[in-house]
């Protein structure tokens, strides 16, 4: 609860007003069994007509007052509720966003997201009831018991016996059914797995013909939910009856003791409907508090997930003493020293002993098969994720050392998948590069092989859609080769970003890339594109098969030589 | 859908659980009734303690009891009640996410590729959910509120019809109100949810791609953004919230003067009758005013009971579409195809997804056992379409597909699947083990079978490599790359070793290296086999016996690769265009 507190902070003055509002509310339906016990002992005892109009006519006057003092409350609460989730957004934003790579492949987009929208909007429906609901009940039960006591302090000792009795049961049942209500949502996550698993893999599901087996799976899945269900129903269905048989059983001693005060002259019959009027005010709140559980047990538990990621430590600015920051100016030399690394959770290395070193403006080509480690190599470069062995230095600088910030800004990197984000050709290209003007923006588009892409959707205000969904894959692939170069990189790393390219295409953005001045990492499975490059690092199974240019390495290096072939036949 | 026709298939299901359903009404009645008497009793104990010596202590006593064994009865039938609902509520539940769940294996895949995942899986998880929350506190709270009132009532005017009426002609005052205030918030909470659409299409794009947003360090950018609308949606909805709160202390309050007016009203009776034969005493009095309360709890509960139905009753209108949705064809009597030769044969296949748009017109060719079949052609050509035609993913228009003779139309699907191995381009993996995703096809195959299968496609290696080698438990969107993926979807294939094969760019994630090696293990399964392959990569299928070239739903060159080359024809624009470096 440590951060949602925190979040409340600002909403302190709204968090507290609100519950304040709703004492004073509930107060103002304290004095109404007052005013009735008045009625019958007073204005009845007396015939007093004109005394029972003014009395009834005050309960109307107290029914405005509950009324003012109900909305203001609300007013707060929502207040309080809705800012203090908009907080926790932020926050949580802010969070996800300083996640390093690691913590992003652990966590996963889609827990990511949902914590952020449905957790989050959970958590304001239980903040929102807490404050306006959830205090209101042992306001009224605590507010009864004091009225009883203004009324008759022996029998308002009925009221001492029940109410930690009440508590007893309805804590004592809250108790039981939240572990199960958390066990019903782990169910539920079972079923619906079933459910997403069947509707995307119909085919295969038909082609294996194993409709049958996935149904039985599924009525496992399903049955044990039911049985979940009904047993955290079951004990959930114990509340009501228990303070039901509670609060009567509270009314037949304050009719005893009552009954036996009034014979003794020491109180009157109206205080009985009083302190009646009390007991049953308590009733009515309790039934409210226990049908509020379940939402207030679900934003708890909601809460407590996104307590979890802010609990979680985001990317370290430094991992070790920080010397310098890189400067733009750098030479963008690039060394590998012993570098070994394993993915968190992964079992073996997916890089081992990996060394070399790359002087300025070389580019260099990382070929190799299908999880052969040539992405997480130049992972490695912008410190998207650590070498768990030895060290990777940029300029001389152990990557480590140097602020994160810093030294990604003189890298440009090309992922493999083209995201592209909502707004317009400019806005994404100045992801680059804020301050870079127009005419920065068109050489980085020209030089990219994509300013015939840019033209087509009506220039730099052309628009994108989100995730960038109304341009095709080459487009894509080129505008997001544009917006590393707006940076003007030191180092330029392309993730095997011309997959989608045709051969002609990727030959001439080959021949652009010439033309700049960095240290470029070229990621691919194509031999034709690392062909001409200063060098070509040749990775089989996390190692180091051969390091060299093209000829050289197709003299010695047998993994390369596979390579090659396998894509120009010896005959072709 | 019509609201009648959803409203008698729930009570379809609910059929099946008459019994609870009538204990649950039965106990409903029992528990009001013994609720609404506790007041009348208490009532008048109030009359049996007038004031000092004059306090009738026996008659007291008995009436405890009474009030204690209606408590007693009240309690227990109120929780036995809950049982009930319980159960018929969790129960209709299962049955209907069952029934819905079955569909899926049965609907045509026209429909499953009609719609997105999402959307269909909502219906089965969250609608579901949602109607049965609904029935749930619709028997809880309706059975019992229309009963009070109805209770309620007839005691109000027994005990004094005069005082009755006040209340009767009062209630309508907060309905109204509640009504009023909902009919006016409703453009708030749209705002309100535009606004929160807004924010979550941003979230899904920023968070969904955060290595991005990370490699260019536009971590603030995204914050500035991400700030404004959330600030935004923070004022909306705490207009939305406001005034969605307001309809419960506006009836309270309206309650309040209800409850004055029969304290009012009540007093001045009180006073006129003292002393005569009808006399409305002060406990009658007590009484009046808690049935006041009772009386107009119900109400609102019942309104907020109305508009959870109507949620309810939308979410079950979208479950019973799909429950109802229209089957493919059964294939029941069908014969069983046994293992086939492989001999398939297309006559004259007509096919279209929409009748508008003609795709696959007087298709004709004919596989012979053992025959390699390639087809190839640009995006879009219809290829993909062939192979849902030939595994009866998707029926044909016109014409006939037959196997070893037999027009599939006239085996279970069933045997005439169990006959085709498929590889896809499009990887399915089942949250599990990498072992059974392997043995999906064959479950009772031996260790050594699955290790052989998975060597031959090279994908023992990487296996061994994960944190529990072949008890590791993948899913679809786990650790491994989508080459890796495939390679499981071949292992599986070559696991079952079925007669006829389809691959439809089997090895399109593969890196060339693998895929040299893994297509020797291709060729040895292909071996005998009637192969169907589809591929972008010409150099796959340059040893096919037959490559079909296809082009816009039709084939326009048919022939082996050499032949097809001498043509000089479309064939050869694709192959050149490829290998031209």
């Amino acid at each position: 609860m440590k951060h949602l507190f925190s979040c409340m902070k600002p909403y302190r003055k709204e968090a507290v007003l609100a519950p304040l509002f709703k004492l004073f509310e509930a107060g103002m339906e304290l004095i109404v069994p007052l005013i009735v016990a008045d009625i019958v002992d007073v204005g009845i005892a007396n015939r007093d007509k004109n005394y029972i109009l003014t009395r009834c006519l005050l309960m109307v006057a107290l029914g405005v007052a509950g009324l003012v003092f109900a909305l203001t409350a609300q007013f707060f609460a929502a207040k309080a509720a809705v800012g203090t989730s908009a907080q926790l957004r932020s926050r949580l934003f802010r969070k996800l966003q300083s996640f390093s790579f690691t913590q992003i492949d652990s966590v996963g987009t889609s827990t990511m997201i949902t914590r952020m929208t449905s957790d989050v909007n959970q958590v304001q429906t239980g903040v929102n009831m807490a404050l306006r609901l959830f205090l209101r009940a042992p306001i009224i039960v605590f507010g009864a018991m004091i009225m009883a006591f203004f009324v008759n302090a022996q029998v308002a000792l009925v009221f001492v016996v029940v109410i930690p009795l009440l508590a007893i049961a309805v804590f004592s049942v809250m108790g039981a059914s939240l572990p199960l209500y958390q066990r019903v949502q782990g169910n539920l996550d079972n079923v619906y797995l079933s459910v997403r698993e069947n509707l995307a893999g119909a085919r295969v599901i038909r082609a294996f013909s194993l409709e049958e087996r996935e149904r039985e799976e599924f009525g496992r899945r399903n049955a044990s939910l039911e049985k979940t269900q009904k047993k955290a129903g079951r004990i959930s269905a114990l509340n009501n009856p228990v303070t039901y048989v509670l609060i009567n059983l509270a009314i037949i001693a304050l009719l005893w003791i009552g009954g036996d005060r009034v014979d003794l002259g020491v109180l009157e019959q109206g205080d009985v409907i009083a302190l009646y009027g009390y007991l049953s005010q308590i009733l009515v709140e309790l039934v409210k508090l226990a049908n509020l559980v379940v939402t207030v047990t679900k934003a708890v538990s909601c809460e407590k997930r996104i307590e979890k990621v802010l609990d979680a430590e985001g990317e370290r600015r430094v991992l070790t003493e920080s010397r310098r920051e890189l400067s733009g100016t750098e030479k963008g030399e690039v060394r590998f020293d012993n570098v070994s690394f394993a993915y968190a959770g992964g079992g073996a290395n997916a890089l081992t002993d990996i060394s070399f070193s790359v002087r300025k403006g070389e580019t260099v080509g990382i070929l190799g098969g299908t999880g052969a480690g040539k992405s997480t190599l130049v992972n490695l470069i912008p410190r998207f994720y650590s070498a768990t062995e030895g060290t990777v230095f940029v300029d001389g600088e152990d990557v480590g050392s140097v602020p994160v910030n810093s030294l990604r800004a003189c890298v440009g990197v090309v992922p493999q998948k083209a995201v592209l984000f909502q707004g317009t050709i400019r806005s994404n290209l100045l992801w680059g590069n804020p301050d870079a003007t127009d005419d920065d923006l068109h050489e980085a588009l020209r030089l990219a092989q994509a300013a015939d892409v840019a033209a087509a959707k009506g220039g730099l205000d052309g628009e994108v859609a989100q995730e960038g969904k109304n341009l095709s894959g080459g487009q894509r692939q080129r505008l997001t080769i544009a917006r590393a170069l707006v940076r003007k990189p030191e180092i330029l790393i392309l993730d095997d970003s011309a997959s989608a390219l045709d051969y002609a295409t990727d030959a001439r953005l080959r021949a652009a890339l010439r033309e700049i001045d960095a240290t470029v990492f070229l990621v691919s499975q194509r031999a034709a594109s690392v062909l001409h490059a200063d060098k070509v690092i040749v990775l089989d199974d996390g190692k180091i098969a051969g390091i060299g240019r093209h000829e050289e390495l197709l003299a010695s290096c047998q993994v390369y030589r596979e390579i090659y072939y396998s894509q120009y036949r010896e005959d072709v | 859908m019509k609201r009648s026709g959803t409203i008698r298939k729930i009570l379809r299901y609910l059929g099946r659980d008459r019994f609870y359903l009538a204990a649950t009404i039965v106990l409903a009645l029992i528990t009001v009734a013994t609720t609404l008497a506790v007041p009348y009793f208490i009532g008048l104990g109030v009359d049996y303690i007038v004031g000092a010596g004059d306090v009738n202590f026996p008659r007291l006593f008995k009436l405890f009891a009474a009030i204690g064994v209606c408590v007693g009865c009240t309690a227990f039938s109120q929780w036995l009640m809950s049982l009930c609902n319980n159960k018929i509520a969790y129960r209709m539940l299962r049955e209907m996410r069952t029934d819905a769940f079955r569909k899926i294996g049965v609907l045509p895949l026209s429909y499953l590729d009609a719609r997105a995942y999402g959307e269909t899986a909502s219906v089965i998880i969250t609608d579901a959910e949602q109607f049965s929350d609904g029935l749930l506190l619709g028997f809880t709270q309706l059975f019992t509120g229309i009963a009070t009132i109805l209770g309620v009532l007839v005691i109000m005017f027994v005990l004094r019809w005069q005082l009755a009426l006040v209340v009767v002609f009062a209630t309508p005052l907060s309905l109204f109100a509640a009504r009023f205030i909902a009919s006016h918030t409703y453009a708030m909470f749209r705002k309100q949810s535009e606004t929160r659409a807004e924010q979550t299409g941003l979230i899904d794009e920023v968070i969904g791609n955060l290595k991005v947003v990370k490699a260019f360090s536009h971590e603030r950018e995204n914050e500035a953004v991400f700030d404004e609308i959330n600030e935004r949606l923070r004022a909306c909805s705490l207009r939305a919230i406001f005034f969605s709160a307001t309809p419960n202390p506006t009836t309270r309050f309206i309650n309040s003067v209800i409850y004055a007016a029969v304290a009012l009203v009540g007093a001045f009776t009180v006073i006129a009758t003292a002393g005569t034969a009808a006399a409305f005493t002060v406990g009658n009095l007590s009484s009046m005013l808690s049935y006041s309360t009772q009386y107009t709890k119900p109400f609102n509960e019942i309104s907020e009971v109305i508009a959870e139905f109507q949620n309810a009753l939308a979410c079950a209108a979208r479950l019973f579409a799909l429950i109802d949705e229209e089957e493919q064809p059964s294939d029941e009597g069908n014969a069983e195809l046994g293992r086939a030769e492989g001999k398939i044969e297309l006559c004259d296949v007509s096919f279209s997804y929409r009748p508008e748009q003609k795709l696959i017109e007087h298709l004709s060719f004919t596989a012979t056992a053992g025959n390699r079949i390639a087809i190839v052609g640009p995006t879009g050509c219809g290829k993909t379409t062939l192979i849902n035609l030939l595994m009866r993913f998707y029926d044909v228009d016109g014409g006939k597909i037959s196997v070893d003779g037999q027009d599939i139309r006239d085996i279970t699907r069933r045997s005439l699947r169990t006959n085709y191995g498929m590889v896809l381009q499009e990887t399915w993996i089942k949250h599990a083990t990498v072992r059974e995703n392997l043995c999906m096809g064959k479950p009772d195959s031996t260790e050594e079978e699955m290790v052989a299968a998975a060597k031959a496609s090279h994908a023992h290696s990487f296996i061994m490599r994960l944190p529990y080698g072949y008890n590791t438990v993948i899913g679809d969107e786990g650790v491994l790359s989508q080459g890796q993926k495939q390679l499981l979807c071949i292992a599986r294939v070559m696991l079952c070793r079925p007669p006829m094969l389809i691959l439809d760019e089997a090895t399109s994630n593969i890196d060339t290296r693998t895929e040299l090696k893994v297509q020797d293990a291709f060729r040895k399964l292909m071996e005998g086999r009637t192969c169907f392959i589809v591929a972008h990569r010409l150099s796959t299928i340059e040893n096919a016996d037959l490559i079909l070239v296809m082009k816009d739903g039709k084939i326009v060159e048919r022939g082996r690769h050499k032949e097809l080359l001498e043509k000089s024809g479309f064939y050869a624009e694709l192959y050149y265009a490829q290998f031209a470096p």
